[in-house]
Formats: C-alpha cells, structure tokens, sequence
C-alpha cells in the first residue's frame, strides 16, 4: 500500500469507520478513533461554552456527534473546525432558530477574540473632517448578523450565570453588531434601521451617503439627526477605527 | 546547536499569570508554546505571547505541519507560521514526524507513518519545503504510536536518514519512546543508541496512562521513573540539550512543574559532574 492510499484508509477509518485498514491493527485504530473523535467534541463545547448550558451537556454532545459525522475537519487550525456547527444545528432545531443564532453569536465572538487589531479612533481628533465626504472605517472584527430571536438575552443571562428567559421570536428582524474593543469580545442587538446604516456603512459607502439615504427615509429634519445619532453612537461603541 | 542545558516549560494558561505578571520571571531557560495557538491575527493570545518573549528565549511547538502528509504542507500553513517565526525569534521551531491531513480532510491528530522509501521520499520533502518556507532548520519530533505499520527500518533508523538528508534537527520525547516501546515491543535502549547525537537539540518529558491494551500518551501526570532513567540515558549519549516539561492536561500549580524540571536539572548535574 503507498503512503498516499494509507492515508486515504485512515481518512476512511476516521470519518465512518470502513475502508481497507477497518479490522486490522484493533486496539490501535480504536485510540486513534477516540482521540479524533474526542479532539472535535471539545473543539465544539470549547467554542460554544452558552450553547452547552442551553441545550445541555446531552443534547449539546448528540448534535456535535451529528456534525462530527457530516462534517469532517478540513482546516488546518481545529478553531476553524466550529465554524460550521450553526449549519448543522439549523438542520438539527428548525422549530427552535435561537439555537443556531445563539450559535452563530459565540462564533462571532470568538473570532472577534482573534482578529485583527485596530485601535477606536479618537473622537477628540474628529474636529475638521469634511463629514460629507468622509468615509468611516469600522473595527476589521466588525460583523453583522441577522437576528429573528432573542438569542443575545439568552447569552447575556447565561454568561452571566442568571436564569435565561425562554426562547421568543423578535417582534421585528433585527441584527446584531460583533466587534471587540481592547481584547474583550462586545457585541450589540441593533434595530433594523441602525442595522441597515451599518451594512450600508460596511459596504464602503460614507457617511455623506448614510445622511442620504436616512434623508430619504426619514426627511429633511429628522435625517442627518439620526445619522449623528448613530455616528455619535458608534464613536462611542469603539467601532470606528478611522474616519478620512 | 545548544552549548549549555536549558530548561524550560510549557505556556499553559493556568500559569499565564506567574509568566506574564510575576514580580521576578518564572526561573526557567525558555519558554515553549504551541505554534497553532498563536498563528492568529491579532487579540489577546498574541499579546500575551509579546509580553511572554519580553521575559523569556521562546520555542514555537507545532502540531499541525503534517510533514508526513502526502499531499504536500498546506502554504497557507506555512505562511502563517513564518510570520509568526519572524515575529518571536524562536529558539527553536518543532513539530513531529506524523501526517494529520489528506484530501481535504485534517484528522488534526499525530497520525503514524510507515517507515518506507516512500514515506521518507515525501517527509524529506516537506520538510525540505518547510525549512525553505521558514528560513531556519526545523526540529522534527519522534511520536508516539499505536499501530506499527509495515516498514523497511525502524522509526530511530527514519529519523536519522531524514537529519541527513535535510539537515534537520531533532526533538526527542522520552516518554514518546517508552510509550512506543511499550507499544511495539522494541528497547527503548536501542532506539536510544540509534538516534544521531549530534542532532538532538531538545528533549520533551512527560507523563503517560496505561490504557486497555496499549500505554497512551497522555501528558495529564508528573514524568513516571522510566522516562527519568531513560532521561538519564539520554543525557549520556547527547550532552547538552534543552529539556521541557510537556504537561497539557490535568495542570498541576506551576510549582510543583518547577520541582519537577528541578529534577531534570539534578540528573544534567550529576551527569556533568561524572564527566568532569
């Protein structure tokens, strides 16, 4: 056998247990089959600590065991193996969406914790900018995700080792702002409106254009207010890193 | 090469703050972290990493170069790891002679090699390829195993062709070499004996756990008495070499590691001092 169809039996052996090494050399394939397993399963509780005080340690392990059975690792950093859980568990709970939100919240989080750096602008330095043409730079550990629950609360109470209320749609879709400040991992539930300005905001376009489009919607009075509103809000959040 | 013995530990995070912000650094030669955990952008985990090198000489430990794989290293790996290499200066830069990934797929475990002309063809290559990518030679770890696969030598024999063909450096684990032995039913002595001397620059300690049928390399106790009397061997046969405590599991208070390293220390002394 060469060494690349060896590689492929394991590979084989690993992910379902067949291919030509399955019955050879039994107690040595079992550990290795036991540690593959076991790497992943604390891959998983690892990077999803709410998530296993939601479901519980059972179901938490039952819907890991279903994702390691789909989704075989392919990265070369394990942190990247979690990245995917939230497609499974959108399979596994349709009827109860805050799972995979509350999810895609750790996730978000904990790739927060490892991006890029960057430092909030100061906004005692913002004194001449020409805000109509200025275009606003949002923390690289910025992200946005949709929110049709309250999976935020949820992670509030738990982290904070209170009782989480009970699973509830959202009356309207919101979003959810992910960045970090320093190195500590914040995020913030934003209604649909401050949402749409940031993935406006996200996309390129400047702050002239947010005053515009919040014009449209709002008209001449109320526009630019909110669009102070919300810059002044975001200055404050650390999720400006830069304005020119 | 190393002239003098160093000792040193593994970073683990219990122990970050006696590392970080200990009124005197922890007394130890270098310090060894585990590469993967710090090849990120940007965050706390380099930072810390910073303010660890600011203290203390620094080891980048990998466990996923795949260096055995025969589908080649991944580049994004190795790019990500050069950056790193440049931004700490290590002392030295290991990972073990194992292979994790094949088509598309990353076992992310330290998986056996056949020792066979093929299997040398493509480990010499990598590793090849890896010392290119990182400027600087690398260390390559011998593992421990739980199956012995068909080969034409024995893994002592794999890993002095591969020094010689690449100009590699090796990490040597004791206890890897017990665990093995017990394992496959070969002497530890003579897997020792095999091993080109000149080429040791660090040494790995640890603990192991006997399991059903096999001995597992579990480095979650303190370093049992054959790996110190295989140590000791060791030392006689390599001279002056690094030497770290590699505790992942079940972490004991930083002190009772130091007792432990202490130990090592006593065996190196007494070793010299038989010498002199």
């Amino acid at each position: 056998m060469t060494l690349r169809a060896l590689q492929h039996g394991f590979r084989d052996w690993l992910t379902s247990e067949s291919g030509p090494l399955a019955g050879r050399y039994p107690a040595g394939l079992a550990v290795y089959l036991n540690t593959y397993r076991a790497q992943l399963m604390a891959c998983l509780s690892d990077s999803y600590p709410m998530l296993v005080a939601w479901l519980g340690e059972a179901a938490f392990a039952a819907a890991a065991a279903t994702h390691i059975d789909g989704s075989p690792p392919h990265g070369w950093t394990l942190d990247a193996y979690a990245l995917d859980f939230p497609v499974t568990l959108d399979g596994l709970y349709p009827e109860d969406p805050e799972v995979a939100e509350l999810a895609r919240l750790e996730c978000g989080l904990g790739l927060a914790f490892v991006g890029p750096d960057a430092a909030a602008v100061d906004p005692s330095r913002l004194g001449n900018v020409d805000w109509e043409a200025a275009a606003l730079h949002l923390a690289p550990t910025f992200r946005l995700l949709p929110a049709t629950t309250n999976a935020a609360a949820i992670w509030s109470a738990l982290a904070a080792g209170e009782r989480p209320p009970p699973a509830e749609r959202l009356p309207q879709a919101a979003s959810i702002a992910i960045w970090r400040q320093g190195f500590t991992p914040l995020f913030r539930t934003l209604e649909a409106e401050e949402g749409e300005a940031l993935a406006l905001i996200r996309a390129g376009h400047g702050f002239g254009a947010l005053c515009a489009a919040l014009v449209e919607r709002l008209g001449e009075e109320h526009g630019p207010a909110r669009a102070g509103a919300f810059l002044g809000r975001w200055l404050g959040d650390g999720l400006i890193v830069d304005v020119n | 090469m190393v002239d003098r013995h160093l000792f040193g530990l593994g970073l683990r995070k219990p122990h970050y703050g006696a590392f970080l912000d200990g009124a005197e650094p922890v007394p130890v030669d270098f310090v060894e972290v585990i590469s993967e955990n710090f090849m990120v952008e940007g965050g706390r985990p380099l930072d810390v990493l910073r303010r660890v090198r600011a203290r203390h000489p620094v080891a980048l430990h990998g466990v996923s170069m795949s260096i055995g794989s025969a589908d080649g290293i991944d580049v994004d790996y190795l790019r990500r790891l050069r950056a790193l290499v440049d931004a700490v200066e290590p002392l030295f830069v290991s990972d073990h002679l194992s292979w994790s990934r094949i088509g598309g797929f990353n076992a992310h475990d330290l998986l056996p090699l056949p020792y066979t002309g093929d299997a040398l063809a493509v480990v010499c290559a990598n590793i090849d390829r890896a010392q290119e990518a990182l400027g600087r030679t690398m260390l390559v770890e011998n593992p421990s195993s739980y199956i012995h696969l068909p080969g034409e030598m024995p893994e002592w024999e794999f890993l002095d062709m591969i020094c010689r063909r690449t100009g590699c450096a090796l990490l040597l684990d004791v206890n890897n070499i017990i665990v093995s032995a017990s394992n496959h039913g070969f002497d530890a002595t003579a897997y020792l004996a095999g091993i080109p001397a000149a080429r040791v620059r660090q040494i790995h300690l640890a603990g192991h756990s006997q399991g059903r049928a096999l001995l597992i390399d579990t480095h979650d106790r303190p370093v049992p008495p054959s790996v110190w009397s295989l140590y000791a061997a060791a030392l006689e046969r390599f001279g002056p070499v690094a030497t770290m405590i590699e505790r992942d599991d079940d972490i004991p208070p930083l002190a009772e590691l130091l007792d432990e390293l202490a130990l090592a220390r006593d065996i190196a002394s007494d070793r010299e001092r038989r010498a002199a």
